[in-house]
């Protein structure tokens, strides 16, 4: 899916990564907790969270993910904009809850984690 | 195997912000030297978990990355209160941090099993009251 469809889908605006817009993610994970992140490998995956901090952009450095959604209408700070124009992740903001953002995406074909142990 | 490659840095453990930025400069270094992408990952995502839990847990450390030709070492040294039952530790969802901490998204119970799962080597040495050493490994090969 590409980053694009989850904007309209979530009605989300961008708050930073405009120009990657055309990358794709074919898994997601939706987690506050950072290390329930961690355990699993994704493939380009989108994270979709509603914590604010600056360990939500360097989990999804580590795990290689391009793109987090930041739910219940909260954004990101300064900082965390600046870590994530560093990396090259795309970051987003809907005003929707976590459950309902996790159902659009899943309802429209991205059906949650290809998990594998490594 | 010799050496081939170290970095070490200084954990600081009063800025829970800054935690993790070690991990992201290995990261980068790692990329530089061209290693496999699953590798770095690995070693990245280990390192990350264990310098967040010096962070939280011990009031920071010192970290060492030594590279070899054959594989990655990572070694965790801190002066904090130490691990009193490591088997205890070492279970998913066990955790000893507090609710600030699970507030900003850590603490819970994943971060040793998860530095286990992610490397091929993995030993704690731990001392109540003086600190703990974790050195991991990740094979290259």
């Amino acid at each position: 899916m590409k980053i694009s469809t989850i904007k309209d889908l979530l009605d989300a605006k961008v708050v930073c990564g405009e120009e990657e817009l055309s990358r794709h993610v074919y898994s997601a994970c939706g987690s506050d907790m950072m290390s329930d992140v961690l355990a699993y490998v994704k493939d380009q995956a989108v994270l979709l969270t509603g914590l604010i901090n600056s360990q939500v952009i360097r989990t999804a450095e580590m795990m290689d993910m391009n793109c987090i959604v930041f739910v219940r209408a909260k954004l990101p700070t300064a900082e965390m904009i600046e870590l994530a124009r560093e990396s090259g992740i795309v970051l987003l903001a809907t005003e929707k809850r976590m459950y309902e953002a996790c159902g659009i995406l899943y309802n429209n074909g991205l059906v949650g984690n290809r998990v594998k142990n490594v | 195997m010799s050496e081939l490659l170290n970095f070490h840095f200084v954990v600081d453990g009063d800025d829970f912000t800054c935690a993790g930025q070690a991990s992201v400069q290995v990261k980068k270094n790692l990329r530089q030297l061209g290693l496999p992408p699953e590798i770095i990952r690995r070693v990245s995502i280990a390192m990350y978990e264990g310098e967040i839990n010096m962070v939280i847990h011990a009031g920071g450390g010192v970290a060492d990355v030594n590279i070899t030709e054959d594989f990655v070492e990572i070694i965790l040294a801190d002066k904090g209160p130490g691990i009193k039952d490591i088997s205890q530790a070492m279970q998913e969802g066990y955790s000893t941090a507090t609710d600030n901490i699970r507030s900003l998204g850590f603490g819970a119970g994943m971060g040793l099993p998860n530095m286990k799962r992610y490397t091929d080597y993995m030993s704690i040495d731990s001392v109540v009251g003086e600190g703990t050493t974790i050195t991991m490994k990740v094979n290259i090969n």
